[in-house]
């Protein structure tokens, strides 16, 4: 299951030793990623593509819905608050509402014409909804800009009423986008491990007995889309603050394979921190394989191959062996001790 | 009058007919047997009678109401539960998982997401004494996929029990099971009856004669013959048929 497992005591707390330290590292960023040659830019990106490669596992890890047209998502929530800051306010807390909403709808919309099918089916349906939303962002040109883009969205100020943070600076907007991944660490945290999220990982494991059980399976698997794509659209609504400006191409089919590839590669199907995880080896894959030659995806390829091919469980469950391994190991050198201290005596 | 009345049920798939005009009353809190070659419609009936299949015309009466063509959650929330011929677990849950899950109680809660589901005790312990009732209550923290064979059959029981249903329907819960498990599901069966309706499929025919009150043959999608296990031991049909040698 990706989460605790059901009976440790991390599944009832609302923040973990774990979340701790994954927030202080992460805080330290902008401190040192410069001295490494690399740029605090890359480290907004890998926070974003986290919020949105946590929310995707919601749907692919713990409902195990496989769904390959997430960009779509992401992509209406960058237009989103694009429009909503042009259009509606130039208030950052209504844009990123609003953000959230759109994309939620147009995930609710899509979750009503997917959520009674299953597997293959279910997959094909989100790749034509993907491609759907893709089609209507490039040529509804007098809305999105088409093909070039909806440029100059600013980076609206956080308006606390008493303090005003100005996030035109790329360390503050690090700053902001981290407390939204605090946030939404806790909010994925107990939403994966409440009575909903074990309905959910029921539903992966048979939807057949989940409905025998009295379970609305269809309307839990829309709920979900819902909540996943709204969630996706948040971080949409952030990465357009990152890039000022919103492009059809997050939209696209192979950037919605990129969000699977990454949850899969990192161990979304066994670790609550697995998407993450595959967001760092693959945008820094992508920065440093990709400085050395530009067919770093031939490379990238070839591993998430192997990781397929060896280790299906991911990085993260990888990882997961070895303090298995290790912890099995010091047992069974306690064990031996015990033994020769036995025969001492 | 009948807790379940089948009226007429048909069942088609495509050009072949699998359940032709069936007529079957069960009365409450009784046990009753379906017993029939294989492909004979059993589980056809099984699933029409608890939602995944929807039969082509005829009606179900569950209390009078016509639950026919109902989804498997509508009718599962008026109080029928069933078993699976291929089993259908939670495998990567613990057996007091799987039961949790199936609590009438823990369904009503499963929208809610702000509070940690381990942090209810009164789940953990009412999961408990489904398990006890079936024999696990030692095994409570074993994954369902871990389980020996016969303990993930008294498992899929247990998942049932733990709905609180007026009707249970098990669906060849023998299978598989050597003597020991055959003997220990009977124990169990025969502790359920009385105390709820059940309705029970079966290819073992001296667990089934042992346990029902009345059993009804299926054959090529009909009811060919119906009565107490004594009455249908002389059921010249039953005797024609391999169906009869039971020991």
């Amino acid at each position: 299951m990706n989460g605790a497992s059901p009976n440790s005591p991390d599944a009832a707390r609302l923040i973990t030793p774990t979340m701790l330290i994954v927030w202080l590292l992460l805080a330290t960023i902008p401190l040192w990623i410069s001295r490494i040659g690399l740029y605090p830019y890359l480290g907004i990106e890998i926070l974003i593509w986290s919020i949105y490669a946590l929310s995707f596992n919601l749907v692919l890890g713990t409902a195990g819905l496989p769904s390959f047209g997430h960009g779509a998502f992401f992509g209406i929530g960058a237009y989103a608050f694009g429009l909503c800051q042009f259009n509606v306010s130039s208030n950052l807390w209504i844009c990123l509402v609003v953000t959230t909403l759109a994309a939620a709808f147009a995930g609710a919309l899509a979750a009503l014409f997917i959520s009674h099918r299953r597997g293959i089916y279910y997959a094909f349906m989100t790749i034509a909804f993907g491609q759907i939303f893709w089609t209507i962002a490039i040529k509804s040109h007098s809305i999105t800009g088409g093909e070039d883009g909806l440029l100059k969205i600013a980076r609206l100020p956080a308006d606390f009423g008493f303090v005003s943070f100005d996030l035109k600076s790329n360390v503050s907007f690090y700053y902001f986008v981290l407390a939204v991944f605090v946030v939404i660490v806790i909010a994925l945290w107990r939403l994966t491990h409440s009575p909903y999220g074990r309905v959910l990982s029921a539903i992966r494991q048979s939807e057949t007995r989940a409905a025998h059980l009295g379970y609305k399976v269809w309307f839990y698997k829309a709920s979900v889309f819902a909540i996943s794509t709204g969630l996706s659209g948040l971080a949409g609504g952030l990465f357009a603050m990152a890039q000022l400006a919103a492009f059809p191409d997050v939209m696209s089919l192979h950037q919605s394979g990129y969000i699977v590839m990454m949850t899969l590669v990192g161990g979304g199907l066994v670790s609550f921190w697995g998407p993450v995880v595959g967001v760092f080896t693959f945008l820094i894959a992508r920065d440093v394989i990709g400085a050395m030659t530009s067919a770093w995806m031939l490379w990238f390829g070839l591993l998430f191959i192997v990781i397929v091919l060896f280790k299906p469980e991911g990085i993260a469950g990888a990882f997961r062996s070895i303090v298995d391994s290790a912890k099995a190991k010091a047992r069974h050198a306690q064990g031996m001790s015990a033994l020769r201290l036995l025969f001492r005596s | 009058m009948a807790l379940i009345e089948a009226k007429g049920v048909h069942v088609r798939f495509g050009d072949r007919v699998v359940l032709e005009e069936v007529d079957m009353s069960v009365l409450e809190k009784e046990c009753h047997g379906i017993m029939g070659p294989n492909g004979a419609g059993k589980t056809t009936f099984f699933n029409v009678l608890t939602g995944r299949a929807k039969p082509t015309r005829g009606e179900l009466f569950l209390d009078g109401e016509n639950v026919a063509g109902l989804p498997p959650h509508r009718i599962a929330r008026k109080g029928v539960a069933r078993s699976f011929q291929i089993m259908t677990l939670f495998d990567e849950y613990t057996a007091r998982d799987n039961v949790m899950v199936a609590l009438p109680q823990f369904r009503d809660r499963g929208f809610d997401m702000r509070r940690a589901a381990a942090g209810d005790s009164h789940f953990k312990s009412e999961a408990e004494k489904v398990l006890a009732d079936v024999g696990l209550a030692d095994k409570a923290d074993i994954r369902a996929k871990e389980l020996p064979y016969g303990d993930r059959r008294a498992l899929e029981i247990a998942v049932a029990l733990a709905q609180k249903p007026r009707v249970l329907c098990l669906d060849e819960p023998t299978s598989g099971l050597g003597t020991d498990g055959v003997q220990r599901l009977l124990g169990l069966a025969q502790k359920l009856k009385g105390k709820l309706t059940m309705i029970v499929i079966e290819h073992d025919m001296s667990f089934l004669f042992s346990l029902a009150d009345r059993i009804s043959v299926l054959h090529w999608g009909q009811v060919v013959a119906r009565g107490t296990p004594l009455q249908l031991q002389e059921n010249p049909w039953v005797k024609r048929s391999n169906l009869g040698k039971f020991s």
